[in-house]
C-alpha cells in the first residue's frame, strides 16, 4: 500500500486508469440506461415505474459507498498517514455528496407514483438525508482546514465519526417502519427477477466505474494543486533568504 | 377524485436528472483536474 504513497508512482497508475475507468463506467451505464428504458418488462405490481430501479439502487448505493471510501481513507490516514489517503478521502466526497443528492432525488420520483408521497419522514429516508448533510459538513469542513492550514487529521476524525451512520441507513429498513421495501438482495440470494437483477448489477458495475474515474480525477486536482502551491512556497521562502 | 399519473413522466425525469447530473460531475472534474494540472505546470515552469 505504501507503494502508492509516491506521488510520481501514482500518476503513472491514474493516467492510464483513470480514463480506462470513465470509458467502461460510460459504456456499460449507457447499455444499462437503453435496457432500463426500452428493454426491461414492466413490473407486475409497479409497472413502468420500477425501471428507476436501474438507476436508483446504484446512485444510493454509491453514495453509501463514498461514504465508506472516505471512512476507511482516514482510517488509513490517521493510522498510517499515507500521504494519498488524505487525498482519496478529500477527492471522495463532492462524488459522494453528488449520487447521494441522486439516490433522494430519484427515490423521490419513484415514490410519488409507488407511495403516493414525494417524502416521508421514515428512518431509511431520513438516515439518506442526514448522510447528504455529513458530506456537506465533511466537505466544508475539509476545504476550510485546507484553505487555513489546519490539522486535516480533525477531517479525517469526522470521517470515521460519520461512518456511524452507514449501518444506521443499512438496517433502518428492518429496524422501523417504513415505506421503504426491505433489501431485495443479500447474501443469501435476491428476491428478484433475473430481468432486475442483472440489470441492476450491471447498473452498479458501470456507475462504480464512473463514480472511480471522478475520484481519481478529483486525487490528480488536489494533488496537482498541492504541489503548485509546495512549489510556490519553497520559491517565496527561497526569495526571502536571498533578501536577508 | 383520484389524480391521473403517467409512469412514464416519472421514469424519465428520474433518468433525466441521473443522466444530466453525471455529465455534469464527469465534466466539471475533468476541467478541473486540467486546470489544477495546467497551474502546477506553471508554476514549474517559472
Amino acid at each position: 500500500m505504501h507503494g502508492f504513497a509516491n506521488p510520481a508512482r501514482f500518476l503513472r497508475l491514474a493516467r492510464w486508469l483513470m480514463p480506462s475507468c470513465l470509458l467502461l463506467g460510460v459504456a456499460i451505464t449507457s447499455l444499462v440506461v437503453v435496457y432500463g428504458l426500452f428493454y426491461a418488462p414492466p413490473e407486475r405490481l409497479q409497472g413502468e415505474t420500477a425501471r428507476i430501479l436501474f438507476i436508483h439502487v446504484p446512485t444510493a448505493w454509491l453514495g453509501m459507498a463514498g461514504w465508506t471510501t472516505i471512512a476507511i481513507a482516514s482510517f488509513v490516514e490517521l493510522v498510517w498517514r499515507h500521504p494519498l489517503a488524505a487525498l482519496a478521502a478529500r477527492a471522495a466526497a463532492v462524488p459522494g455528496a453528488v449520487f447521494t443528492a441522486l439516490g433522494l432525488l430519484t427515490g423521490s420520483i419513484w415514490g410519488r407514483p409507488a407511495w403516493g408521497t414525494w417524502w416521508v419522514w421514515d428512518g431509511r429516508l431520513t438516515s439518506f438525508l442526514v448522510l447528504l448533510f455529513l458530506y456537506f459538513g465533511y466537505i466544508a469542513l475539509a476545504g476550510a482546514l485546507d484553505r487555513e492550514g489546519g490539522n486535516g487529521r480533525i477531517a479525517a476524525i469526522f470521517g470515521l465519526v460519520g461512518a456511524v451512520n452507514i449501518p444506521i441507513i443499512h438496517y433502518s429498513v428492518l429496524w422501523w417502519n417504513s415505506l421503504h421495501q426491505p433489501p431485495s438482495i443479500s447474501t443469501g440470494g435476491s428476491a428478484m427477477s433475473g430481468e432486475y437483477l442483472y440489470g441492476l448489477l450491471a447498473g452498479a458495475l458501470g456507475f462504480s466505474f464512473i463514480f472511480g474515474g471522478v475520484v481519481l480525477m478529483r486525487m490528480r486536482e488536489l494533488l496537482a494543486e498541492a504541489q503548485a502551491a509546495a512549489r510556490l512556497r519553497r520559491r517565496a521562502s527561497g526569495a526571502a533568504e536571498g533578501m536577508a | 377524485m383520484r389524480e391521473a399519473l403517467d409512469q412514464w413522466n416519472f421514469v424519465i425525469a428520474a433518468y433525466a436528472v441521473v443522466i444530466i447530473a453525471t455529465l455534469v460531475l464527469v465534466g466539471w472534474s475533468w476541467l478541473a483536474m486540467k486546470r489544477a494540472e495546467a497551474r502546477r505546470d506553471e508554476a514549474k515552469r517559472r
